[in-house]
């Protein structure tokens, strides 16, 4: 016993079981909280590593308008398809600095007996710089008239091992939906996006795509902006440039990177609010614990209070006492729901590799913190009870 | 020093009014020993807590060093309970889930005395009272001799002036009691002003007075003779004699 705060303390420990029941609440609320935010944050650094991977000056743009209809092109006239022609008067514009337009589509890639349907990107050779992606051995074909057919091939890490193990692809030969390629490069990896693996896939001219698809159109467009430009500018610009194409129709969707962020940034509110909601609940929960064992603890020390005031306790000290007694019971509870949460997070680490987990300084901070102050807050109205109490009334009580 | 002039307590029960205490006009000097004796529900206990700054008057004034105590706030309360009165109870008082010696320091946790010299202070008080092989010991590992000795340890620790003890020997048989009031008896030698109420004539008789309450009121004051020679008290006590019967407690 080293001084109030040890006189508080000892009431606890001499309560071992009591105390860990009576802090249950807060312990489970503060240990769901912090797992649920942890797994929150996790998921949120993840997609935003992933989304920046690509560079932040990034901008796609997609056939129909998904603006006020959930589904693009189901409303409205006639909706035009995005064209490689689209892309070079896109290109055209000089705070654009590079464009890339993408079909894309699932195929077989066959080399000799082994074969693997993989995703195809059929793009120009400037789609390392845009995704910045690098290329490990050999490189692109070379710039040119992108609506011209090459048949040549840039294979995913991943899918040249599995096709070529660890002898030489470059000049082998590989047919993608009947057609053949000759292998010219091989990509560095670059592992999953949002869970789809980018090193399982083959990168091949634009024009050889669309006719593998069969289509006359592109399934996006993608560029990249000067950094000196405002991104409201360029998209401005690219619309009009667009809309005028379009026979004045804005039958496209430009996405930006922001607005992605910004659509991230809404579902996570989304998340902080229900996770707010929850930690309110058992924050409640758990003080009414508190509150109640504390309020059962000052009627069963009134002799013991009669007493301290008796031998020289002020009121302050007496509610000191039970206020400290209520902060480091919710502070121990909190810390216990910490513990466990974090063990929790170890255990799913280990269990579900994939899932991203994050719980920076501050939510342990916050959460012992929010403990804290729900004690005090528990314990002000058990405290106020004790120190009212009259001293002879109280010594009287055995 | 102590002074009371005119000071009574009542306490509303219900409708009703118990008048505790009823004009109860006293002195008592520093180093005295003074025991009050008197039937249950006579008003001791009233009494004494008054004296120790537990309990104001209803009425009358109590004046303690010369100062008014009803025009004390409540920091000076404290500090006086905490600094110039020590109390025993008949029933210890200890907190079980403290030791002795943390008990015996729990006083000056809250007058905030710092942890070494509390300690060794405590260990003092400890050894006063001849338990320095029980300080770690709990109270429920205590006998009642060694417990009220604890308290008695832990009430004069803080070094007060004046100490009340309420039945001290109550609940303890002869032989502890006999080693408590010896306690309190050297205490008193050394200048500590002591208050005890009793019932046992026994205990009485080594104050150096006796006052006897009856309905709230002192109703008689012995010293001397007539303080050796008292059986016991009752309420049919007549002024005057000294030979009184023995009433059940
Ligand atoms: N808080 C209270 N409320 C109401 N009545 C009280 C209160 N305290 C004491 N009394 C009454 O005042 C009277 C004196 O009580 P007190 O405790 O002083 O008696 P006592 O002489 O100490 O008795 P005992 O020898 O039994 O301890 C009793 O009638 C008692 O019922
Ligand atoms: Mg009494």
């Amino acid at each position: 016993m080293r001084s109030l705060l040890g006189f508080a303390l000892s009431a606890i420990s001499s309560h071992r079981l009591r105390s860990l029941l009576s802090v249950l609440g807060i312990a489970i609320g503060i240990g769901s909280v912090v797992l649920l935010t942890s797994i929150g944050e996790g998921t949120r650094r993840y997609i935003l590593e992933q989304s920046t991977q690509f560079g932040t000056n990034l901008v796609s743009i997609n056939p129909g308008k998904a603006e006020t209809v959930g589904i693009p092109g189901i409303l409205g006239g006639t909706t035009h398809k995005l064209t490689l022609d689209d892309a070079a008067a896109i290109a055209r514009l000089s705070n654009v600095e590079r464009v890339v337009p993408i079909a894309f589509g699932q195929a077989r890639v066959q080399a000799g007996e082994l074969g693997r349907s993989v995703f195809i990107y059929g793009v120009t050779p400037d789609i390392p710089d845009v995704w910045r992606f690098h290329v490990r051995q050999g490189g692109f074909w070379p710039h040119g008239d992108p609506s011209r057919a090459q048949a040549m091939a840039v294979l995913g890490p991943k899918l040249k091992r599995e096709l070529f193990g660890n002898t030489n692809a470059l000049g082998q030969f590989v047919r993608i939906g009947g057609a053949r390629f000759r292998v010219v490069g091989v990509m560095e990896p670059k592992g999953q996006f949002l869970g789809f693996d980018i090193d399982d896939s083959a990168y091949i001219p634009v024009a050889s795509a669309m006719r593998i698809f069969n289509r006359d159109e592109v399934n996006e467009i993608q560029f990249v902006y000067r950094q000196s430009a405002l991104v409201d500018t360029v998209v401005e610009q690219v619309s009009r440039v667009l809309i005028d194409r379009h026979g004045g129709n804005e039958d496209f969707t430009v996405t930006t990177q922001e607005a992605m962020l910004e659509v991230m940034g809404d579902v996570m509110n989304i998340i902080t609010v229900a996770v707010g909601a929850i930690a309110g609940i058992s924050l409640l929960v758990g003080a009414i614990g508190i509150l109640t064992m504390m309020w059962i603890a000052v009627g069963e020390r009134t002799s013991e209070i009669g007493l301290i005031r008796a031998i020289g306790a002020s009121r302050r000290q007496v509610q000191a006492v039970f206020l400290v007694e209520a902060a480091a019971l919710a502070t121990g509870g909190g810390a216990i729901g910490l513990a466990g949460a974090m063990a929790l997070l170890a255990l799913i680490r280990t269990a579900v590799p994939d899932l991203p987990t994050h719980t920076p300084t501050i939510f342990v901070v916050l959460a012992l913190g929010v403990s804290f102050a729900t004690g005090i807050f528990s314990g002000v109205v058990p405290a106020a009870r004790a120190s009212n109490l009259d001293p002879i009334e109280a010594l009287r009580s055995e | 020093m102590i002074g009371l002039e005119n000071v009574c307590r009542s306490f509303a029960v219900g409708d009703s009014e118990v008048r505790a205490l009823v004009d109860v006009n006293e002195q008592i000097e520093n180093g005295e020993h003074v025991a009050i004796m008197g039937p249950s529900g006579s008003g001791k206990s009233t009494l004494l807590n008054i004296l120790g700054c537990l309990d104001q008057p209803t009425s009358g004034t109590y004046l303690l060093d010369g100062r008014e105590v009803s025009g004390l706030d409540e920091a000076e309360l404290t500090e006086v309970r905490r600094n110039r009165i020590g109390f025993v109870f008949q029933f210890f008082h200890l907190v079980s889930r403290l030791t002795a010696l943390e008990n015996v320091e729990l006083p000056m946790v809250f007058a905030g005395t710092a942890p070494p010299e509390r300690r060794a202070r405590a260990l003092k008080a400890i050894e006063h009272v001849g338990l320095n092989d029980r300080a770690d010991h709990r109270p429920d590992q205590l006998s009642g001799g060694e417990r009220q000795r604890v308290a008695l340890a832990r009430a004069t620790v803080m070094g007060p002036g004046l100490l009340l003890a309420d039945e001290p020997t109550g609940n303890l048989d002869s032989k502890s009691g006999t080693q408590v009031l010896d306690l309190l008896d050297r205490l008193n030698e050394n200048g500590l002003t002591l208050v005890v109420v009793t019932h046992d004539p026994a205990v009485a008789r080594r104050a150096d007075r006796a006052l006897v309450m009856t309905d709230g009121r002192i109703v008689r004051r012995l010293r001397g003779k007539e303080l050796e020679s008292i059986q016991g008290i009752g309420p049919g006590i007549a002024p005057g004699t000294t030979d009184v019967t023995s009433v059940s407690t």
